[in-house]
């Protein structure tokens, strides 16, 4: 049987919405307070949803520990506490949520290889949040 | 389509261990969760069922028969209750959130009439939870 598990992970980071290419007005009217030179910060939600055959031998999808271990070490590690605009990821793309998602995507599948991954979802604030899914989409 | 997710919550405890494994491995792979005497949790339930609006009621499906269903078919069998002891399923599979999840889909799916199951989600705790859609 195949079951899609889904586990959440907090982290707080800094970012400064700003696009080199743009004139200093164009970047103001583009992003408005978040183009604010000296950034701000979120407590972001990260949400992970991984698939497969529940293994009859444990009843996972996944050993937790194991998804556990891996973002702990390749993305909170790297991210919580942090200022995204000085990653590698974003000297050249701007740290938007959406951009960040496909990041963190990225990262997930190259990495995770214990199940499949099926989506990324991040909430910025409790008002805002994004998903990726990487092309694959279906109905939650 | 319309979807509609009705809520539960139950709280049973559970205790994870696999009798073909040795006591090493058992650890290794369950942790803290193979502890024999069990934990608990605050389990949240969200049935989630689809189908057209019927034009007389205006309902999808009658939410009192769901939640009749539910209450029977889960809550009544699953509410403080210990899963691996009291709950038939896991009398000879591990009651982890998928196989719960697994479980309660078994349950509810032949009982539901007027609306299709579409997703049984399982939250374990706030930070973790399991969605199945009764795919093979």
């Amino acid at each position: 049987m195949k079951a899609y598990l889904t586990r959440r992970y907090m982290f707080s980071a800094s970012h400064r919405l700003h696009n080199e290419a743009m004139s200093a007005q164009e970047n103001l009217d583009t992003y408005g307070k978040c183009n604010n030179p000296h950034g701000h910060g979120h407590n972001y939600m990260l949400e992970v949803t991984v698939s497969g055959q529940v293994d009859p031998s444990t009843g996972m999808v996944c050993n937790l520990a194991d998804l556990d271990g891996f973002v702990h070490r390749d993305i909170l590690e790297r991210v919580d506490i942090q200022n995204l605009n000085t990653l590698p990821e974003f000297q050249s793309e701007v740290p938007t949520t959406e951009n960040l998602c496909t990041v963190l995507h990225e990262i997930l599948q190259r990495g995770f290889t214990e199940a499949h991954l099926e989506k990324v979802r991040l909430e910025e604030t409790m008002m805002n949040s994004f998903e990726y899914t990487g092309g694959n989409e279906r109905i939650w | 389509m319309i979807y509609l997710t009705r809520k539960a919550e139950f709280a049973a405890s559970h205790y994870y261990h696999n009798p073909e494994f040795t006591p090493e491995e058992n650890q290794r792979v369950f942790g803290k969760c193979n502890n024999p005497n069990g934990h608990g949790h605050n389990y949240t339930l969200e049935v989630t069922v689809k189908g057209e609006i019927d034009p007389r009621s205006g309902f999808v499906v009658d939410l009192k028969q769901l939640k009749g269903v539910l209450t029977r078919e889960v809550l009544d069998a699953m509410d403080h209750r210990f899963l691996n002891r009291e709950v038939p399923e896991f009398a000879n599979q591990i009651p982890t959130t998928e196989n719960l999840a697994i479980a309660i889909w078994q349950r509810l799916e032949p009982k539901l009439k007027a609306a299709q199951l579409h997703r049984v989600r399982v939250y374990e705790t706030p930070d973790l939870f399991v969605d199945f859609y009764g795919e093979a």
